[in-house]
C-alpha cells in the first residue's frame, strides 16, 4: 500500500506525516505522532473517545482519513492545557470528580469546549443532548454534566 | 487500497468509471468509513470528493436552495436561510448521529447509503428535492425519491455519484416537518419515520402536499394517498385520521428486534399524522 505525505497543523503547529491511504486520523495521532491524549473506544463513531475539532468542527477522528487532515486545523486534547496549568475546565472534571477510569475524559474535554465555544451558558439539556456521542461507563454523566456547568459559571464570570 | 482526491467532478467521475475493483465515494465518512472498518467493504479506491469546489457549499439558486454533496449536518444547521424555508430536511438531518458525526455526515452521503431508515430521505422526498448526478455521460438532475433502489443499493450507474441536493423555492405559507421514532431520546435509528411537506392557500386550507416515510418499506415511500386526504381541508380530525390510515396502509415493514411490523404500521401513521399538525403550524395556518 503507497503511502501518503500529509501536511497539515495540529494545535496550532505545522506537522507533516505519512500514512496508509487506509489509516484513520486516530492512528496517525495515536501511533504516528505519540499524541496518545486522544483514545480509540470503539472506532466506529459510537463513543466519541477519539474526539477532535477539524477546521473547527467536533468530529470523531477514527471516522477520519489521515489523508483527509491535508491542509486542514486539527485540535486535540494536548493543545488545551497551557504548559503545566490545566483549564478551568479541565480542572473542574478534577474538582468534581467527574472521571474513574479516565478514557472517555479527553474526548468529553474536546467535545464540551467545542460547545462552551459556541455556547457560554448551555442548559443541562442542551449539554446533555450535545455529549449524546461521549459515553462514559464509570461516572453515570452527572458528574460530568456539574463539571462543565461548573466551568462554564466560571468562564461566564472571569 | 488508493485515495484520491479530485479537484473536479469530471475527474472524479472519471476515477469512478476507470477504477476495475470495488470503489467507494468519501463525503463524510460517517457510513463509509464505519463499512471498512466493519469489514463489510473493502475499496480498492476511495475517491474523496470535498476538493470539487462548491462541494461544500449552500447557494440559493432559483429561490431555492442548492445544497453541496458534502456539506455536513452541522452546516445545514448553521445556515438559517435554509433552515427558515426547509425546517423539516434540516431537522431530519440535524437526528442523524451525535454531535461528531453531525460535524461531518451528508445529506447526499445518507441518501446513498440507502438505508431504508435514513432519516433525511423521507423530508427530502417530502420537499421533491432533486440530485444533481455527475457521470462519464454527463450531468442529470434526478428526483431524490428515484435514487434508492433497495437497503444498501441506489439507481446510480458506474462512475456517477451525486454532487449536490437542490431543494426548491417555496411559496409563502408552506412548510414541513419529519419526525421518527426512536426508543431513546438520541444516537438511534429510526424504527419509522414520516416527512410531510405542505403549501396553504389564502383560507389556510391545505393547497398540496407531499407525505413520505421511512423505514417502513425497502426504499423510501411517497404516499400520494395520503397527501390527497388533506388536501383541501384544514387538517380537520377526519383528515387527520384519513392521512394516517392511508399512511399505514402504504407501509410494508420487515419485522425484528427493533420494531414489529404492526407498530411499525401503526406508528408511521402516527408520525405522518403530527408531522402533518407541525407543517401546518409552521406554515402559519391554524390547528
Amino acid at each position: 500500500m503507497k503511502t501518503i505525505a500529509v501536511s497539515t497543523k495540529i494545535n496550532g503547529d505545522a506537522v507533516d506525516f505519512v500514512c496508509a491511504p487506509d489509516e484513520s486520523l486516530l492512528d496517525v495521532l495515536r501511533n504516528r505522532l505519540g499524541m496518545t491524549g486522544t483514545k480509540e473506544g470503539c472506532g466506529t463513531g459510537d463513543c466519541g473517545a477519539c474526539s477532535v475539532t477539524l477546521n473547527g468542527r467536533l468530529v470523531c477522528s477514527c471516522l477520519v482519513l489521515g489523508a483527509e487532515a491535508e491542509g486542514a486545523e486539527v485540535g486535540t486534547v494536548e493543545g488545551m492545557a497551557e504548559g503545566g496549568t490545566l483549564t478551568v475546565l479541565q480542572q473542574a472534571f478534577i474538582d468534581h470528580a467527574a472521571l474513574q477510569c479516565g478514557i472517555c475524559t479527553p474526548g468529553i474535554l474536546v467535545a464540551a469546549k467545542a460547545l462552551l465555544d459556541q455556547n457560554p451558558d448551555p442548559t443541562d439539556e442542551e449539554l446533555r443532548f450535545w455529549l449524546a456521542g461521549n459515553l462514559c461507563r464509570c461516572t453515570g454523566y452527572d458528574k460530568i454534566i456539574r463539571a462543565v456547568q461548573s466551568a462554564a459559571a466560571q468562564m461566564r464570570s472571569a | 487500497m488508493r485515495y484520491a482526491r479530485p479537484t473536479s467532478a469530471a475527474e472524479a467521475s472519471a476515477l469512478l468509471a476507470g477504477e476495475t475493483g470495488v470503489t467507494r465515494i468519501l463525503a463524510g465518512g460517517t457510513d463509509v468509513l464505519v463499512q471498512m472498518k466493519a469489514g463489510m467493504v473493502e475499496p480498492d479506491l476511495v475517491v474523496d470528493i470535498k476538493a470539487i469546489p462548491g462541494i461544500r457549499e449552500i447557494v440559493a439558486e432559483a429561490g431555492g436552495f442548492r445544497v453541496g454533496a458534502a456539506v455536513a449536518g452541522a452546516e445545514l444547521k448553521a445556515h438559517a436561510g435554509l433552515r427558515a424555508m426547509w425546517p423539516g430536511v434540516v431537522e431530519a438531518a440535524n437526528l442523524i448521529g451525535s454531535t461528531q458525526v453531525q460535524g461531518r455526515c451528508s445529506m447526499a452521503g445518507n441518501l446513498c447509503n440507502a438505508s431504508p431508515a435514513a432519516d433525511s430521505v423521507p423530508a427530502l422526498v417530502a420537499a421533491d428535492a432533486v440530485a444533481r448526478v455527475h457521470g462519464p455521460g454527463g450531468v442529470r438532475d434526478v428526483a431524490v425519491l428515484a435514487i434508492p433502489a433497495g437497503p444498501g443499493k441506489t439507481t446510480l450507474a458506474k462512475g456517477e455519484f451525486i454532487t449536490s441536493i437542490f431543494l426548491p423555492a417555496r411559496p409563502a405559507n408552506a412548510s414541513d416537518a419529519y419526525l421518527r421514532f426512536i426508543p431513546r431520546t438520541e444516537m438511534d435509528i429510526a424504527v419509522a419515520s414520516a416527512g410531510v411537506s405542505l403549501v396553504l392557500d389564502g383560507a389556510g386550507k391545505v393547497a398540496s402536499a407531499r407525505v413520505a416515510l421511512g423505514a417502513v418499506a425497502p426504499t423510501v415511500r411517497l404516499v400520494e394517498a395520503a397527501a390527497a386526504a388533506i388536501v383541501g381541508t384544514k387538517l380537520d380530525e377526519a383528515a387527520l385520521t384519513a392521512l394516517a390510515a392511508a399512511a399505514s396502509a402504504a407501509c410494508s415493514p420487515i419485522d425484528d428486534k427493533r420494531g414489529t411490523v404492526q407498530f411499525r404500521t401503526h406508528v408511521a401513521g402516527v408520525l405522518a399524522r403530527r408531522a402533518a399538525i407541525i407543517a401546518l403550524n409552521r406554515a402559519g395556518g391554524m390547528k
